[in-house]
């Protein structure tokens, strides 16, 4: 649409005065141009505007390069003092100023300047037009960006400069990349069909989106209607059978947007037709009270038909007929029946492929989330899955942990280092708390869980008021390093961004030491003996209140690394904890009590299962959340114990 | 307990009597913002303009020869406590004026509190319009001054062909998709060339809806994305685009609920070029504008920012003070038939002036998100008078508002009837 | 058998005079009815912590008695006031719609009428048909009958469920947490036809009662909250002085060994979790008319939480200290985060209760269940001299989480 807008736009330009002087009279300077048509430059219309550029590319000056790169990069601007355009670059004090032929025009402050701000549509057809310059330009960066633009907006009249310079491209990268425009170019716009036909088989069985983008619009259809018997042009995709393909309505609706039938009686209508016949009190000799229900006006409306007072309204009967007289069709908007059926096997032909890419995406999507989940639950399958504790307060430790990163950012403003200091750091300080909170409270309550709920969630609604009072209610920044910008991109379909990966990473890294230390090590030797009978391992020597203590902080500390994860990759507020406390404890049963693996299992469904939710009605994830959860609740009744239960001892009660 | 309650009792007893001793030696205004809760970010600012402006009023030698009184209440971000605070603002501190509220809900909440005793309530906050209450003015912007002018901008500058629309799960943009879907449709978009989707508050999990709109462009057209997704939501959001490498020249996205304030969340160098809408931007540049940024950070610090909202409280209570001084008394009826047609300049530049269905003209401008937070400003229009009920949906598009001639806010306009005095809420 | 029922529990009659007093002493001192001291946004107040009180013995009846601590009766109150909400606002539209339709030229039909309505209250979510639930919302008694059934059933369904497969202790706070959030999480959509985020609005308004001053309905919301809070008092007395209240307390306190017994746990559980649904239910449907808007972060898990810190804060197990935790700790709350507290100067730091008062709720709360388990109400033992041994924290009975030092005493 665009594209067809600038060659449009070209055309014009040969029959426009500006444009024939930039074409004859020899030497008319870029300068001159700009100041001809300064009001559309100053205020730009990416309607409008187009002629302009298209003069000022086709000059022939060498400056005018130079000033659309700098209007584009918003280095035009208008000297207030005398409204003199002028290219800047940033000095010291304001800015360096250049007269538009290049001259040196000294330097001004930044308030002297009214920048000129193309807007993005203003910016791409400007980049449209550098195209033919930078194609070959030296510097590799402008012709990859010429190649973007090219990509972004593909246009007939950028198809011979790019092949024109496929020749002279000396990098790899940049070459392969020309050649594949070049089909895509050609696939759409090339005058000889062959060519066409061939540019659209070399792409077979590939996935790219920018393919599907080009061939897509070649196969878009649009529904035609005419009399029975009467002859289509164009290149028919297929016919409509009322009934099967189109319903009833449809058809008809069809007919009477192309004026091949008359539109149908709306109540509106009717009712207005009544209200307009009303003769004493009636409508043909029904009286207005007994008009308060749709069959009596439709009697009303009969007797009037009758009466000849009111236009014939058409019958379901005689609106079944017309579409039966008619025949409907749906036309390739592109004519040629070759290049569809061509374009049509390349797109065939990666369906099968593109579905199971979409499905491919979709379960790393998944596998993310629960990734996430595992991440948030897996302290808790320490705390209340080893040692029985409900810990409401284990989504503000979640969030101590974000906001440690966040403050730790504060103090280091490398991003990379920050995040080395603050991963160790953010364990120490939740580990802390947990301590000190199960020696202050928990120690007491070990007899009662339902009061540890309780008491835990007193010290999860002070700790996030805590957090309120401190950093304010406004999310707060957790940048993560750069090399964690940007995503791993398999093809156009699958992709996963790193930040995600690094979760998942984290995850497993989690798994394994949990692992480690429960059954490697002595602490998790002591821990499984405590949980199982704490007066036997008493009796043994190990000391259950050290050991319930380092299990707790452990399991906190885990808590706050799994924050700052999730800062990174969502947002640090005082309410983060909140979002992820519920679905962890129902990660936790889920999965099956006591058992890391059972965790796994339950974060592993949970992430799937809403994914799949997502995936059947994208329009609306509030509903896939609330399904999970039900569905979860459902499971539970049937399976009290999660997925993977402990059996015998160890179950405990 | 006997005595705890009658300790109670002893207490409100106090409360109301103390209350009825301050004799009307001043004029009350009310605050009615939430200073505690999940909105309290948002809104304190707004108790602090209220405050900056009564204080700069009550230099000015006040109103009417009276003093201001600012009296300041806490609804907490509880929807029902609005209504009840907005009460006891009315009966027990019997304030001449309230200035308040920020959801559509809490709005919702107040309305029949201030029909009934009726009050006068300006509402700062862009809305969803569909509303016209004789107590309330609309200092924010209605769907035709913000959301129907981003979509123009996307039709007109950007050509974008395909919309997807995202929002978060509440009314705002439940109403504004609404509006925009028979908008665009109007404008000859497809049914199927328009992606809705909507998310819970403070959605964090993006991947698979970024991935949506990224697949939207198989097809070949231009994809822009218009975003009402509100609060912390966004940064999540943004997050996920900027990871994805989608470019604003790809896919841009137009934001209304994202200003200084949700940016300073995140970092921006990646989503530099994406859009937002407003009636106010604090990088406008004017003379005006600069004046009240130096006064509100003199007031209220240095690093705090201005926006649209308090650019809203700064136009209502402007013209709420003329229209007191023109009827010459604070009674409510006076100062409302006072209000209408009362002119004060914008500060972004252009006149704000107060039309009978009690919204604003008001001027839009579309700015670009720069590196570092603020926005380029890369359209402005002229000002564009507030409409109460949308024209782009059939129910709404014969309903008028005119408190002025026709002494109704749902007025239809077929019939030639009110179709309601009070509003719906 | 009331004769003996209330004799032997005369607190019974003591909190019905008390209540009483206290619903004659606010009429007196109202603006509709009497010398205008207290002013009708504190009487609305008044009248809602009643239904809260009311939600609370609820409370105590499930969790202070039959020890299943449920995580989720907030929902049910929610739903109650849903239930009645609906059929407010279609009253009240309905009003207004036949007045604009009677202007035109035609008689309205049903159908214009429903349309109407439908736009009316759904044209601000950007829909305008009338979904399905909203079939009885027309008729004030069946609306009614859905305060008790739709709140019973799910109770039911749900509580069968759960109690079937044994789901107990923690595990059942879990998934009762989850049953709310799902439940909010539900209506938040806008596809639930509730109208989503926006909720109910406007419900102060009665129907028929345009005429009627805010100031009097207020003053009869409160007999009826005060009403329904004395019926209820009596009847869960009733409930947990008998036969059966034995049972749920054997219940709580050691389940297997009732089971053991012959008695039907879960038959038991569900008849005390259906019937404390329904209470709840009903109070909320006391409640929202008075607060004027329900919405779905009314059902948030939070919110069922705050019921149990109530609860425990007044202290479990007696039915007069649920009522005083809750009324005192929603009062304190509204009182020290409607910022009237003064601000406390420490000299060094102001203390500001806004910002404060979660904190120390949080901290007391975490005090009450560590020090003083039985609540304020444990204060009422010491007045009356009651003094139970010291058991440094040991449980009495077989059940680690039972407090049951005063039945032992019986």
């Amino acid at each position: 649409m665009r594209a067809a807008l600038v060659a449009l736009l070209c055309l014009l330009l040969l029959l426009m005065p500006v444009a024939s002087h930039a074409q004859t009279a020899s030497p008319v300077t870029a300068a001159a141009i700009v100041e001809d048509n300064r009001a559309q430059i100053e205020k730009p219309s990416r309607q409008t505007i187009g002629p302009v550029i298209a003069a000022l590319a086709a000059s022939g000056d060498p400056q005018a390069v130079m000033i659309l790169q700098a209007w584009a990069n918003r280095g035009l601007g208008l000297r207030k003092s005398d409204g003199a355009f002028v290219l800047l670059s940033e000095a010291p004090e304001g800015y360096a100023l250049r007269g538009l032929d290049g001259s040196d025009a000294g330097t001004a402050p930044r308030a002297e300047i009214t920048e000129l701000r193309p807007n993005a549509g203003v910016r791409g057809i400007i980049a449209n037009a550098l195209v033919q310059f930078q194609l070959s330009d030296p510097d590799r960066a402008r012709r990859a960006e010429a190649l973007t633009t090219i990509a972004r907006d593909p246009a007939p009249e950028l198809l011979t400069p790019l092949r024109a310079s496929i020749e002279a491209e000396t990098d790899p990268a940049l070459r392969a990349q020309k050649d594949r425009l070049n089909r895509l170019l050609t696939l759409r716009f090339d005058p000889d069909a062959a060519a066409r036909i061939a540019a659209i088989e070399s792409f077979s069985g590939d996935l790219g989106l920018d393919l599907r983008a080009a061939l897509n619009p070649l196969l878009a259809t649009t529904r035609r209607a005419a009399p029975e018997g009467a002859a289509f042009d164009g290149n028919i995709a297929r016919t409509l059978e009322p009934g099967d393909d189109l319903t009833e309505t449809e058809a008809y609706d069809s007919l009477v947007a192309a004026g091949l039938a008359p539109p149908r009686l709306t109540t509106a209508e009717l009712k207005a037709s009544l209200a307009a016949n009303i003769v004493d009190g009636a409508v043909a000799g029904i009286p207005l009270a007994d008009l308060n229900t749709q069959a009596a006006r439709n009697r009303a409306y009969t007797a009037l038909e009758v009466a000849g007072t009111v236009p014939v309204a058409a019958t379901d009967e005689e609106v079944t007929q017309i579409v039966a007289s008619h025949q409907f069709v749906e036309t390739y908007a592109e004519p040629d029946p070759a290049i569809t059926t061509a374009a049509q096997e390349v797109l065939a032909g990666i369906e099968i492929k593109l579905g199971a890419m979409q499905t491919a995406d979709l379960a790393l999507d998944a596998l993310s989330l629960a990734s996430i989940y595992f991440l948030a639950a897996i302290g808790l399958a320490i705390t209340f899955g080893v040692m029985r504790v409900i810990n409401m307060a284990h989504g503000e430790f979640i969030m101590m942990g974000a906001y440690t990163g966040y403050v730790v950012q504060l103090f280091i403003p490398n991003y990379t280092l920050s995040l080395i200091v603050a991963l160790p750091l953010a364990f120490l300080v939740t580990f802390a708390a947990g301590v000190a909170m199960e020696r202050l409270v928990i120690r007491h309550l070990y007899k009662r869980p339902l009061e540890t709920l309780l008491a835990t969630f007193g010290i999860s609604i002070a700790l996030q008021q805590l957090a309120k009072n401190i950093f304010g209610t406004q999310a707060r920044p957790l940048t993560s390093p750069a090399w964690l910008d940007g995503a791993l991109t398999f093809n156009d379909i699958v992709s996963i961004s790193y930040i995600r990966v690094g979760i998942f990473v984290l995850a497993i890294l989690f798994l394994m030491v949990f692992l480690w230390l429960m059954k490697r090590t002595r602490l998790g030797l002591e821990v499984r003996a405590v949980t199982q009978n704490p007066s036997m391992a008493a009796s043994m020597g190990i000391n259950p209140d050290r050991i319930n203590m380092l299990t707790f902080g452990l399991g906190s500390g885990i808590a706050g690394i799994a924050g700052i994860a999730i800062g990174l990759f969502a947002k640090v507020t005082s309410e983060l904890g909140n979002d992820y406390i519920v679905q962890s404890f129902m990660t936790v049963v889920v999965g099956g009590v006591g058992n890391i693996w059972g965790t796994l299992a339950g974060a592993l469904m949970i992430g799937t299962l809403q994914k799949g939710i997502e995936w059947f009605n994208p329009s609306n994830t509030l509903a896939a959340q609330t399904y999970m959860i039900l569905f979860i609740i459902l499971f539970i009744q049937f399976r009290p114990r999660g997925i993977i239960a402990l059996k015998g001892r160890a179950a405990g009660d | 307990m006997s005595k705890f309650k009658g300790a109670l009792l002893a207490s409100a007893i106090a409360m109301t009597a103390g209350q009825a001793i301050a004799q009307d030696e001043t004029i009350k205004v009310g605050v009615l913002h939430s200073l505690s809760g999940s909105m309290a970010i948002s809104e304190t600012t707004l108790k602090d303009v209220m405050l900056m402006l009564i204080e700069e009023q009550n230099a000015k030698g006040g109103v009417l020869g009276k003093q201001l009184e600012a009296v300041v209440v806490d609804p907490a971000s509880d929807w029902p406590l609005f209504a009840e605070k907005a009460r006891e603002l009315m009966t027990v501190s019997n304030v001449d004026v309230m200035f308040g509220c920020w959801t559509s809900v809490s709005r919702k909440s107040v309305l029949p509190v201030i029909e009934e005793l009726n009050g006068l309530l300006f509402y700062p906050v862009q809305y969803e319009g569909e509303e016209s209450s004789k107590n309330v003015f609309y200092t924010g912007a209605a769907p035709n001054q913000q959301a129907i002018p981003a979509t123009d901008y996307f039709l007109e500058e950007l050509g974008v062909e395909k919309f997807a629309l995202l929002g978060t799960d509440y009314v705002y943009p439940r109403t504004t998709n609404n509006i925009l879907d028979s908008y665009l449709k109007s404008k000859g978009i497809a049914e199927s060339d328009i992606f809705v989707n909507y998310t819970p508050f403070g959605h964090s999990d993006w991947s698979k809806i970024v991935a949506d709109v990224v697949a939207l462009g198989a097809d070949g057209k231009k994809v822009g994305v218009i975003s009402t997704i509100n609060g912390d939501a966004n940064i999540g959001f943004y997050k996920e685009l900027a990871a994805a490498g989608i470019s604003a020249d790809d896919i841009p996205v137009v934001a209304f609920s994202v200003g200084e304030e949700e940016l300073s969340g995140l970092d921006t160098s990646n989503l530099v070029g994406h859009l937002a809408a407003w009636n106010y931007f604090q990088s406008a540049e004017s003379d005006l504008n600069s004046e009240w940024i130096a006064k509100w950070k003199a007031f209220a610090g240095e690093n705090r920012v201005f926006n649209d909202p308090m650019e809203a409280h700064v136009i209502g209570f402007n013209l709420w003070v003329q229209a007191v001084e023109k009827a010459g008394t604070t009674d409510v009826d006076a100062v409302r038939e006072a209000m209408y047609g009362l002119e004060t300049p914008n500060l972004t530049g252009g006149i704000a002036k107060m039309l009978p269905n009690h919204h604003l003209t008001k001027p839009v401008l579309i700015g670009e998100i720069r590196a570092d937070g603020q926005f380029d400003i890369v359209s402005s229009t002229e000002p564009v008078p507030g409409d109460a009920w949308t024209d782009f949906l059939p129910e709404s598009a014969v309903l008028e508002a005119d408190w002025a001639e026709l002494d109704c806010g749902m007025y239809n306009t077929e019939t030639k009837t009110c179709v309601q005095i009070k509003s719906n809420y | 058998m009331t004769r003996t029922f209330l004799a032997r529990n005369p607190s019974v009659l003591w909190f019905l005079l008390l209540l009483s007093l206290f619903t004659l002493g606010v009429t007196l001192l109202s603006e509709a009815y009497g010398l205008a001291l207290i002013s009708t946004s504190f009487i609305k107040t008044l009248g809602k912590t009643l239904c809260l009180c009311l939600a609370a013995l609820a409370m105590d009846l499930i969790w202070g008695y039959a020890g299943i601590l449920s995580l989720g009766h907030m929902a049910f109150f929610a739903l109650g006031g849903y239930m009645i909400g609906m059929w407010l606002m279609y009253a009240r539209t309905e009003a207004i719609v036949i007045t604009a339709l009677s202007n035109e030229a035609l008689p309205a039909t049903a159908q214009e009428i429903q349309n109407g309505i439908a736009a009316q209250i759904f044209g601000v979510v950007g829909a305008s048909e009338l979904p399905g639930v909203w079939v009885f919302a027309h008729s004030l008694p069946l609306q009614l009958l859905l305060v008790v059934l739709v709140p019973g059933l799910l109770a039911l369904i749900f509580g069968w469920l759960a109690f079937r497969s044994r789901v107990t202790g923690v595990y059942l706070s879990i998934l009762t947490q989850a049953m709310t959030l799902a439940l909010a999480l539900y209506l938040f959509q806008n596809d639930s036809g509730l109208r989503g985020n926006n909720g109910l609005s406007g419900l102060q308004n009665i129907p028929g009662l345009d005429a009627v001053s805010q100031d009097r309905i207020s003053v009869w919301f409160l007999w009826a909250s005060a009403a329904a809070l004395g019926l209820g008092y009596l009847l869960v007395a009733w409930v947990v002085s008998g036969k059966f209240g034995s049972v749920i307390r054997a219940i709580r306190d050691d389940e297997a060994r009732v089971r053991f017994l012959g008695y039907s746990v879960e038959g038991y559980k569900l008849f005390v979790f259906t019937l404390t649904a329904i209470i709840a239910a009903i109070a909320g449907a006391l409640y929202y008319p008075q607060a004027g808007i329900i919405n779905p972060a009314e059902l948030a898990p939070i919110a069922s939480i705050y019921l149990a810190v109530w609860v425990a804060i007044g202290g479990r197990g007696r039915l007069y200290g649920a009522v005083i935790g809750a009324a005192l700790v929603s009062l304190l709350s509204s009182w020290f985060t409607g910022g009237r507290a003064p601000s406390l100067n420490l000299g060094f730091y102001t203390v500001n209760w806004v910002d404060w008062w979660l904190i120390l709720l949080g901290l007391t709360f975490v005090c009450v269940t560590l020090f003083a388990p039985k609540g304020i109400g444990g204060l009422f033992d010491l007045w009356q001299g009651l003094r139970h041994p010291d058991r440094k924290g040991a449980a009495l009975g077989p059940d680690d989480g039972a407090l049951l030092e005063k039945e032992a005493k019986e």
